[in-house]
């Protein structure tokens, strides 16, 4: 069944065109991967999709229904959106932050269920011990798992990454992965995210979709999304596929020929080698 | 068996963090509860201060007094020494008899007539006439010494008539702009944001220059100083709120036509100033200083004729204060999810540009309403929220209550610094309030606690 459509989207930033006539389909308890090159439109596509952001053209459909008819706290009962990085000025506890993902379902005051979720949620994520933390002393992998949580106590059907592993370290990438790929599957919600890293994509997505300049050139299991050929074109990348564990892994080569810049990219490779 | 004990371990620990974040929330509580006793401490003391000092303890209770009059009335005490009484009289006193000589004596040096002679405590009497209308107190200390007296029904006088209206308004005043400066801080997601931020002090500020220099006003009579000074205060709203008709009412954008605001109202009024008469520029300076000195009652209590008789009704600073705060604190929630972000809180459901416009509008009113009496005093509405965020955290549902309280305390407490350091020279509030705070907030920087304090 279809969970998430979004049909012929366009978004522009001052006439500036971000996204062409984009295209998705997300399954229910489907993990979906965005890469392409950094301005290719991941991110943009992601806040149109939880109204962040609203497309000029096209539609965006939850369960049959136009976003754009539902309230923002409907939606927000719904769609839970994990950022990049924020940058929390004031002083919050980690408690409070993620108590805060309850706001669709709580009015003024906070009952004895909402703290009980928001223990629930920090106990499956492991990070219960951070509860009285200011989120500004954590670490840049302790905060994302925060954030994390602070979306899954908003307990949505659709969840939405946005680059959910570019400020941590290897094990801490992996950890991520993991949690949300178990979250995926535990709760049957359905998940898009945006990631630059190919090999993790290749790992944790069930489906790829490549962009490229605000549409989608490819999209499809990894296997299919992820060739050399799709690569080299997109990132302007020559890259090596080998296959592991029925997954493509892809180890770069050099860069290339892109945007009519071939001279340059091969000195420049010429030169580290 | 792992599992199950996994899951009693996880159950105590949920326990364990639950009974920590009650703590905290009772910490909270426990600050906002100390707050109140501030003020009232504080507020005892202002009330107290004076042309004439009276004690603590009984300018309580003449507070008191007009709410319950049967338990609440303030002690006759003794004020200025009058003269003094050789020690003679001493057994007169003693036996609570008036002899000739003693009334003689009275006569010649206060032509007054003592009647009855009430002993007060040891070594103190009471010396009065016949109707109580002139009370004379003596005390035995070297020698015996008559001191004038200050009669329940003159310390309520005075205590009422001159001095609560000026605690009352800097307790309304500090709250409501301590409110609006944590507000201002939340929405602009800037630490540096207060209830001026946004060119409201230096639109009041000219709003009142031209009324003061140029004699011109909206509304004219007693009320052309504060009438300028509160629409002109209001001018910043409006035209931030225009300009959120053409770009997103981002923080930035809002601080930047503050900032626009600022410098074009000051050119102003300093285009004034040059041209007017010193005298005008001198009051005009004054105002924008901000004293609590012009404070009276019609601020604070509206006295509705209903025929029968009149019934008083919160008067103008009140009724701003209570129409704006209530929906602030109704969105401190929204407001704390936009800490984390403007992207998290519209993906948490809250209409960001909205709430930011709506919270702004609110804060301006609430400033505007209590500056337009006032004068802009500075630095409350900037401090007092850091000061409570040090100690309790950022959750604005705590930190609103918390901030106000203690922005009142601090407020009246600084105008006590102002009304007695150079006594009987009374310096403007505002000088304290930014010559108190600053270095306060030079302590917070040095401890650098976090990346801005």
């Amino acid at each position: 069944m279809v969970k998430v459509k979004v049909k012929d989207v366009e978004f522009s930033y001052a006439s500036v065109p971000i996204l062409k006539a984009v295209c998705i389909e997300l399954a229910e308890s489907e993990m979906l991967g965005v890469v392409g090159p950094n301005g290719a439109g991941k991110s943009t596509l992601i806040r149109c999709i939880d109204r962040i952001l609203r497309p000029q053209k096209g539609s965006i459909l939850l369960d049959e229904r136009d976003i754009k008819e539902l309230h923002l706290m409907e939606l927000a009962k719904k769609m839970g959106y994990i950022p990049q990085s924020t940058a929390q000025i004031f002083p919050a506890t980690v408690f409070d932050t993620v108590l805060m993902g309850r706001r669709p379902h709580l009015g003024w005051r906070s009952s004895e269920t909402d703290t009980e979720k928001v223990l629930e949620i920090l106990q499956m994520m492991n990070i219960e011990d951070l509860a009285m933390r200011d989120i500004n002393e954590l670490s840049g992998g302790q905060q994302q798992k925060v954030f994390i949580a602070r979306a899954l106590t908003q307990e949505p059907e659709v969840l939405l990454l946005d680059e959910p592993t570019s400020n941590l370290d290897i094990r801490h990438q992996l950890e991520v992965m993991d949690i949300i790929k178990n979250i995926v599957w535990d709760k049957r919600i359905s998940a898009i995210m945006a990631i630059h890293d190919l090999n993790l994509a290749s790992r944790y997505a069930d489906r790829i979709v490549m962009m490229s300049h605000g549409t989608i050139f490819s999209a499809g299991d990894p296997a299919s999304a992820l060739t050399p050929e799709n690569i080299e074109y997109v990132y302007g990348v020559e890259v090596k596929v080998s296959t592991y564990d029925g997954k493509p892994y892809i180890v770069p080569v050099r860069p290339v020929r892109h945007n009519g810049d071939e001279k340059k990219a091969k000195r420049a490779h010429s030169r580290v080698a | 068996m792992a599992a199950s004990t996994g899951a009693i371990n996880g159950t105590e620990k949920g326990a364990e963090i639950k009974a920590q974040y009650k703590k905290f929330i009772g910490r909270k509580i426990l600050f906002i509860f100390f707050s109140l006793i501030a003020i009232f401490v504080v507020a005892g003391v202002s009330t107290s201060l004076g042309s004439a000092n009276i004690p603590v303890s009984d300018t309580y209770s003449a507070i008191f007094h007009k709410f319950a009059p049967d338990y609440f009335n303030p002690r006759p005490f003794e004020t200025n020494h009058l003269f003094n009484l050789t020690e003679e009289f001493e057994e007169d006193l003693n036996n609570g008899v008036i002899s000739d000589k003693f009334k003689e004596e009275f006569e010649r040096k206060k032509g007054f007539s003592p009647s009855t002679i009430v002993k007060e405590e040891n070594d103190k009497w009471m010396v009065m006439d016949e109707k109580r209308e002139k009370v004379y107190f003596v005390k035995k200390e070297e020698t015996l010494k008559v001191y004038m007296a200050m009669m329940p029904e003159t310390i309520i006088t005075i205590v009422w008539d001159l001095r609560l209206s000026r605690t009352i308004m800097g307790i309304l005043a500090g709250m409501g702009l301590a409110i609006a400066g944590t507000m201002m801080q939340g929405i602009l997601r800037n630490p540096l944001a207060s209830p001026f931020t946004l060119g409201i002090a230096s639109s009041a500020g000219f709003g009142a220059v031209v009324a003061i220099c140029l004699g011109a006003g909206i509304v004219g009579g007693k009320y052309l100083i504060i009438g300028n000074a509160f629409l002109f205060a209001l001018i910043p709203t409006f035209v931030i709120l225009g300009l959120t008709r053409y770009k997103r009412a981002t923080p930035e954008t809002m601080i930047l036509a503050g900032i626009a605001l600022m410098y074009i109202f000051s050119a102003l009024t300093h285009l004034i100033n040059y041209f007017a008469e010193s005298e005008a520029v001198k009051e005009a300076y004054f105002w924008m200083v901000g004293s609590l000195g012009r404070v009276t009652w019609a601020e604070l209590v509206f006295h509705l004729n209903t025929g029968h008789g009149t019934v008083p009704l919160p008067g103008p600073v009140p009724v701003v204060l209570i129409c704006c705060v209530i929906p602030l604190i109704w969105k401190s929630w929204d407001v704390n999810v936009m800490g984390a972000g403007d992207e998290t809180a519209k993906s948490l459901g809250v209409s960001v540009e909205r709430t930011r416009v709506f919270v702004f509008v609110m804060a301006s009113l609430l400033t505007a309403g209590i500056v337009c009496f006032t004068g802009t005093i500075g630095f409350v509405g900037l401090v007092a929220p850091h000061i409570c965020r040090i100690i309790i955290g950022g959750d604005n549902r705590f930190l609103i209550p918390a901030s106000g309280l203690f922005g009142g305390a601090f407020l009246l407490a600084c105008d006590i610094v102002a009304r007695t350091i150079m006594a009987p020279v009374i310096l403007p509030v505002g000088v304290v309030t930014a010559l108190t705070g600053g270095p306060f907030l030079f302590s917070l920087l040095t401890g650098r606690r976090r990346e801005y304090w």
